[in-house]
């Protein structure tokens, strides 16, 4: 994909609008793999510097020298067009730091919780997570190579994911696979917004 | 002279390059993308090595605040803050992120990623 020559010529859009879909899930699961199979740049990783109380997220004054910690995500950039680009953000993978998962997903499209069937328990606290949380989102169980093999509804049923949820299996090493998740997740947002739509709540 | 290495790190830069201001101007999204102001290279020279670096990254291209934290490998809350002032000195043009109100916005958004995905 190359907008870069149009980006130079002319003048640049008048307003660039940004999404962003959320790839959560524990440690190790696949994240980052995720969202380097379908980045145009390299993952990137930025840092935030936080409380270890979570009182606030980069808000060092309030405790200059100890007690901070630094917690990072990365993500991956997908240029659609001129004017609209996708990112990508994987979540800092241990539990303790998912007050930040509130910032990143403020303002997101969606969301995909990446499942590894080899430790399927620690799937329970994100799932729970977006339970209790308004932001569409899906379950993509991640094909480790060595892992068990288990059918969808095996999956479903073992960590108890609602009917409403969406269940994709995937493999995120490849591209086409991480594809389907990402449509997976719009598709889910779309019939979800409509959804709340007709019932008349959610309306903005 | 040089700075001799801190072994805090990260942890003393906000007061350093933000001079003890902590407080984003405007809470700015981390994807709402940045994009530098026809004379922002030049002006940026005499704002400082951080506000100069993101003014040259976003010159030919259009970064969002995470892009601009990690290339500069600022704390994102220090990139929040210096990306602010840019804005406030009309250094940065700063650009909105998805539309989080009005089903029609929103279901145009993601209809348009949807489609692009699809090209992918
Ligand atoms: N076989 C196989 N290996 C995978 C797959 N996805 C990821 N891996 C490997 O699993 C390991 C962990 O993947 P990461 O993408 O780093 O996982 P993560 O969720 O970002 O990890 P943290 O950020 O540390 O929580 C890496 O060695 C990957 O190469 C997959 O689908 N199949
Ligand atoms: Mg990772």
């Amino acid at each position: 994909m190359d907008y870069a020559s149009s980006e130079r010529a002319g003048a640049p859009p008048s307003e660039i609008i940004s999404a962003k879909i959320v790839i959560a899930g524990g440690f190790g699961v696949g994240k980052t793999t995720m969202v380097g199979a379908v980045s145009e740049i390299e993952p990137l990783t930025t840092e935030a510097v936080m409380t270890s109380a979570g009182a606030g997220i980069d808000d060092a004054s309030k405790v200059p020298e100890k007690g901070t910690t630094t917690v990072a995500m990365d993500f991956g950039r997908i240029t659609m067009a001129e004017d609209l680009i996708l990112y990508l953000f994987g979540t800092p993978g241990q539990t303790r730091f998912w007050f930040m998962w509130d910032e990143l997903i403020r303002g997101a499209v969606g969301a995909a919780v990446l499942v590894d069937t080899r430790r399927l328990t620690d799937a329970f606290a994100p799932l729970d997570y977006f339970e209790n949380r308004h932001l569409p989102y899906l379950v993509a169980v991640n094909c480790f190579d060595e892992a068990p093999r288990y059918e969808p509804e095996e999956v479903r049923e073992a960590l108890a994911i609602p009917a409403r949820v969406p269940l994709i299996m995937c493999d995120a090493r490849h591209r086409e696979s991480v594809k389907a998740v990402l449509i997976g997740v719009v598709e889910h947002a779309m019939a979800t917004l409509v959804a709340e739509h007709e019932q008349g709540v959610g309306v903005g | 002279m040089t700075e001799p290495h801190d072994p805090r790190g990260n942890l003393v830069r906000p007061y350093a390059v933000t001079r003890g201001r902590t407080e984003p101007i405007r809470d700015i999204p981390i994807e709402a993308v940045l994009v530098a102001t026809p004379a922002a290279v030049q002006e940026a020279r005499f704002a400082g090595h951080d506000k100069y670096r993101i003014a040259v990254l976003c010159e030919p291209k259009a970064q969002s605040l995470a892009e601009l934290a990690a290339l500069t490998r600022l704390p994102l809350g220090v990139a929040r803050v210096l990306v602010a002032d840019m804005v406030a000195d009309s250094l940065l043009t700063l650009h909105s992120a998805a539309p989080r109100k009005g089903f029609t916005e929103r279901m145009d958004l993601l209809g348009r990623v949807l489609s692009g995905l699809r090209k992918l």
